[in-house]
């Protein structure tokens, strides 16, 4: 494991120093955007489409209006008039603030209602009259594509049908030929259903504009406040926003995972009822709203896996159809329509891959945005993790032996795959050999046998995942062209306590402990006395925020390579304190010493005190550094998991009888929070693997739109989690740390699919699409017995 | 319509008039500022909006605050003297059981009665304690620990 080079007391990288953040949320003290009040604030509730595709024939707002305490209803026809009607996605299509004269989904912002307080604003949104004339709606996304269905992006210039965009990689040649001429080909489609993030906050906001300094200040529940800032000022620059008067806050956030990156559209409807009205406007989204607005996934994959007859891996095809709703909202790099779905080569060394996906428009809410991974290594690798099973099942072999024979080797790393990554660290042997022994796999194997003969479903079940996060390289990734790098800024006080400022954003995962432990590591100031703040654009650096397990590996390489400039600094103040060339002062953390004579020495503190008080002649005073980290790669978390569960056949209920989950994130900051962050990972992977799934009925309603009925997994169906770790560095990160926060999410479904799968495998069951219910385990089984 | 009503609020007898229709976790968020009180769903699923009326832990959004007429109110913010932790809160922090800290508060309430009544339980039985408090963040796993531990230390503070 890591070895610690601090003290607990300093509390640098390996340590698990409890969290910093505790006591305000502990205490009911946290601020989160509801918390917010300020003088006259107002309330905005939204009016919602009942139908999933209408003209809006006529919107008549005078009942509303004629409530005590009503102030205004904002339609699109009131919002076009200063062209804020649509605003750009963050994939360069169009969304809908307000509709003029049609909704594409169910739930879709009709118009807004703003009322002195949130009863009065709800029964404003009741009185408003929207007559509506219903049309056919497009729901299942393979029809989009027929001649027959009409055109749902009319307005888009160019636009012929309902396709967004075709996107390949690979060889499609070349992967062809070897499929042909493969001993075995295994085929299957696999749907990845849409879900939702259902952090436990909803999103919401509070905007303010102050006429006379005419600043825009919006608390906002989002987890990329600088793009965002960046983002109103582009979509409303034309309005009198320039980028300088905007303030984005982020207070504290209740959870993100993806579902808080993208614009909404009540959050401009907001910022321009605030700007129209003069007084401070909140708006906050009730479940239902949240729930059924914006998802994740939605992918029906076609795959082609093809091997020898021994098992040896030769080519991987995959054919997607994407349903994005009524328009692209994905939170995606522009290049990189499909997220990092080519990572779908998965954790195998062969040759030949060829990917490639459609999109197309439905009448469903926009998306896809995240799930705990926002750029499609999920549905990559739910389709090669649940591909290799079904090879295994074909031609007779033990999964994990399968995967044994075909892993990249550690020493092919830094390893190019077939649809272009260059894979950077990984002992995939290892940790796969690791999860087997913790688990006890051959036990199991034998167990599964002898349950086999008395009738029983038991199955075991692997995932073998390669990750890729940490985006990324300017070269290639950016968000509206905003390079996707990080920055930290350290401020060390004359006292030698210090602060430092980020651009990314928290929302639970522990930045106030882990960043405070990445600057004790390299500076040797304790993490205690080392102030952590983020998400305020008038104080943190330009940075494009948390998502996609990006914060250690962006802006905790910015903190490192910050607090190194500060050191480089250092040395030269201890120089000239101890009165020797900077060539002979060498650093230990936490002090500078001379070379040969460790008995003469300053503190980092000393340091930090004399750039205030005693500065070398021709210095510039103070000690603060900045640093904007583009990273010269993706890094490639990766792990073994491995699931044990039991199937009653008469029921179909499904009990997980064991979980193990072994990780490589690398170097590890604070190893408590690294296992926090794998438990709330895996339960939101085992909850679109047996629970969560959003469905429409023809008509395009959303039929499980609450908590009632849309399954977030508690106590009693989350398992006892079984944690653990191979460390492979990452070789290009300043403190080899790869990134983790997501590796469960993907890595736990295939596992739990391909353990429920094997265990109904004897009665002739190859495939189940997730989520795999009890419901739709019986009727598979029914459907087998016949 | 409007009704007064009287209650106790973590230790502070208090009157107020409200609206029929006010729900009880708006009056103790908006007319009392006591923001520690979340809400997750509306529809009394995710338990965020915990407080013990009476000694019990009920969901606030789901109350009506005329209901609460007469009633001894306990909200996170008096679970334990400022600056001080209740044994629920300490075990929250020691564990790890906590990450965006939305659900906590619910969760640290309904641990307080769920103890009272059960002071001495098994994993499982803590897994259906809680059940009725979502956590989309810890997975569970350290929040049952910190249950555990709670649970421990007050069995040491009863002896």
């Amino acid at each position: 494991m890591f070895n610690c080079k601090t003290s607990p007391e300093i509390g640098g990288m390996g340590h698990s120093v409890k969290r910093k953040e505790d006591a305000r949320f502990l205490h009911g003290k946290g601020n989160y955007v509801d918390d917010v009040k300020l003088p006259g604030m107002l309330s905005m509730v939204m009016v919602r489409s009942p139908y999933a595709y209408a003209k809006i024939k006529s919107i008549n707002k005078e009942k509303a209006l004629a409530i005590d305490g009503v102030l205004a209803v904002i339609t699109g026809e009131d919002l076009a008039q200063y062209n804020l009607h649509w605003m750009p996605t963050l994939l360069s299509d169009q969304q809908m603030v307000l509709p003029t004269d049609t909704v594409m989904h169910q739930s879709q912002e009709v118009c807004a209602v703003i009322a002195t307080d949130r009863y009065i604003a709800v029964d404003g949104a009741e009185a408003v009259e929207v007559d509506y004339e219903p049309m056919k709606a497009i729901v299942d996304p393979f029809k989009a594509l027929d001649s027959d269905a009409p055109l749902l992006r009319p307005e888009k210039e160019g636009q012929k049908d309902n396709q967004i965009y075709h996107w390949e990689r690979g060889d499609r040649a070349k992967t062809d030929e070897a499929i042909a001429n493969a001993d075995v080909v295994v085929k299957e489609r696999i749907f990845l259903p849409r879900i939702h993030v259902a952090s436990i906050e909803t999103c919401g906001c509070v905007a303010s504009y102050d006429k006379d300094t005419e600043k825009l200040t919006v608390y906002l529940t989002t987890q990329a406040p600088h793009a965002i800032r960046t983002v109103v000022a582009l979509v409303a620059g034309h309005v009198g926003l320039s980028e300088e008067k905007i303030r984005i806050i982020s207070p504290d956030i209740g959870g993100g995972f993806g579902g808080k990156v993208p614009v909404y559209p009540s959050y401009v409807v907001a910022i321009a009822a605030t700007f129209l009205i003069g007084k401070p406007v909140k708006w906050i989204e009730d479940r239902s709203e949240n729930l059924v607005n914006g998802f994740a996934r939605d992918y029906h994959m076609d795959c082609e896996l093809a091997a020898t007859k021994e098992g040896k891996i030769q080519a991987f095809k995959v054919k997607t159809l994407a349903d994005h709703g009524y328009t692209d909202s994905s939170a995606n790099p522009s290049k990189y329509p499909t997220g990092m779905f080519s990572i779908c080569t998965g954790s195998y060394d062969y040759e030949h891959a060829f990917a490639e996906l459609d999109a197309v428009y439905t009448n469903k809410a926009p998306g896809g945005v995240a799930y705990r991974c926002s750029f499609r290594v999920t549905e990559a690798v739910h389709a090669i993790e649940r591909m290799v099973d079904k090879l295994a099942l074909k031609i007779g072999k033990d999964p994990a032996e399968l995967r044994m024979e075909n892993f990249i080797k550690k020493e092919q790393f830094p390893y190019s795959s077939p649809l272009g990554w260059s894979y950077d660290s990984g002992d995939y042997h290892a940790t796969l050999k690791k999860a087997m022994e913790m688990i006890g796999y051959d036990d199991y194997k034998k167990e599964q046998v002898e349950k086999r003969k008395q009738g029983k479903l038991m199955g075991i079940g692997l995932c073998t995942f390669t990750e890729v996060v940490g985006a990324g390289p300017s070269k290639d990734f950016d968000i509206l062209g905003i390079a996707m790098f990080d920055s930290a800024e350290i401020r060390v006080h004359p006292t030698g306590k210090a602060l430092a400022r980020f651009g990314t954003k928290s929302q639970g995962q522990g930045h106030e402990t882990t960043y405070a432990q990445i600057l004790a590591e390299e500076l040797g100031i304790s993490y205690k006395d080392i102030e952590i703040d983020e998400g305020d654009t008038d104080t943190a650096p330009y940075g494009l925020g948390t998502y996609a397990s990006r914060s250690t590996p962006t802006a905790g390489a910015a903190a490192a390579m910050a607090a190194r400039k500060l050191r480089d600094k250092g040395k030269k103040i201890a120089a000239y304190l101890l009165e020797v060339s900077e060539e002979d002062i060498e650093w230990e953390i936490g002090k500078y010493f001379v070379k040969g004579a460790p008995e003469k020495s300053k503190t980092i503190q000393d340091v930090a005190f004399a750039a205030y008080t005693n500065i070398p002649p021709g210095m510039e005073p103070g000690f603060e550094a900045t640093h904007y980290y583009d990273p010269p790669n993706l890094t490639f978390p990766n792990g073994a998991y491995i699931c044990v569960v039991e199937v009653e056949e008469a029921t179909g209920a499904i009990d997980v009888k064991r979980f193990v989950a072994i990780d490589d994130c690398g170097n590890i900051i604070n190893p408590m929070i690294v296992e926090g962050q794998v438990h709330g990972g895996l339960t939101q992977g085992i909850a679109p693997a047996m629970y969560e799934g959003i469905e429409y009925d023809d008509e395009g309603n959303v039929l499980n739109g609450t908590f009632m009925d849309y399954l977030v997994p508690t106590a009693v169906e989350s398992p006892h989690w079984e944690t653990g770790h191979t460390i492979t560095p990452s070789p290009h990160h300043p403190l080899g740390a790869k990134g983790v926060a997501e590796s469960p999410t993907v890595g736990a479904p295939p596992a739990i699919a391909n353990a429920i799968i094997d265990a109904l495998s004897p009665l002739g069951i190859e495939h189940l699409d997730i989520p795999i219910t009890p419901a739709k385990v019986w009727e598979a089984i029914q459907a087998h017995k016949k | 319509m409007k009704h007064e009503i009287t209650l106790t609020i973590n230790g502070e007898a208090i009157t107020r008039e409200v609206d029929s229709r006010l729900l009880l976790v708006h009056f103790i968020r908006e007319h009392l500022s006591l923001t520690g009180t979340h809400i997750g769903c509306d529809t009394s699923n995710c338990g965020a909006c915990t407080i013990l009326l009476d000694g019990k832990s009920i969901k606030s959004c789901t109350y009506l605050a005329v209901r609460a007429d007469g009633s001894d109110i306990t909200t996170i913010e008096g679970v334990a003297p400022d600056g001080s932790n209740h044994i629920v809160q300490k075990a929250f922090h020691d564990q790890h059981a906590l990450h965006c800290g939305f659900c906590t508060p619910g969760m640290v309430i309904r641990t307080i009665d769920f103890l009272k009544h059960n002071p001495n339980p098994t994993e499982e039985e803590i897994r259906w304690g809680i059940s009725g408090n979502l956590c989309r963040c810890t997975g569970y796993n350290n929040i049952v620990k910190a249950v555990q531990q709670a649970a421990d230390e007050m069995q040491k503070e009863s002896v």
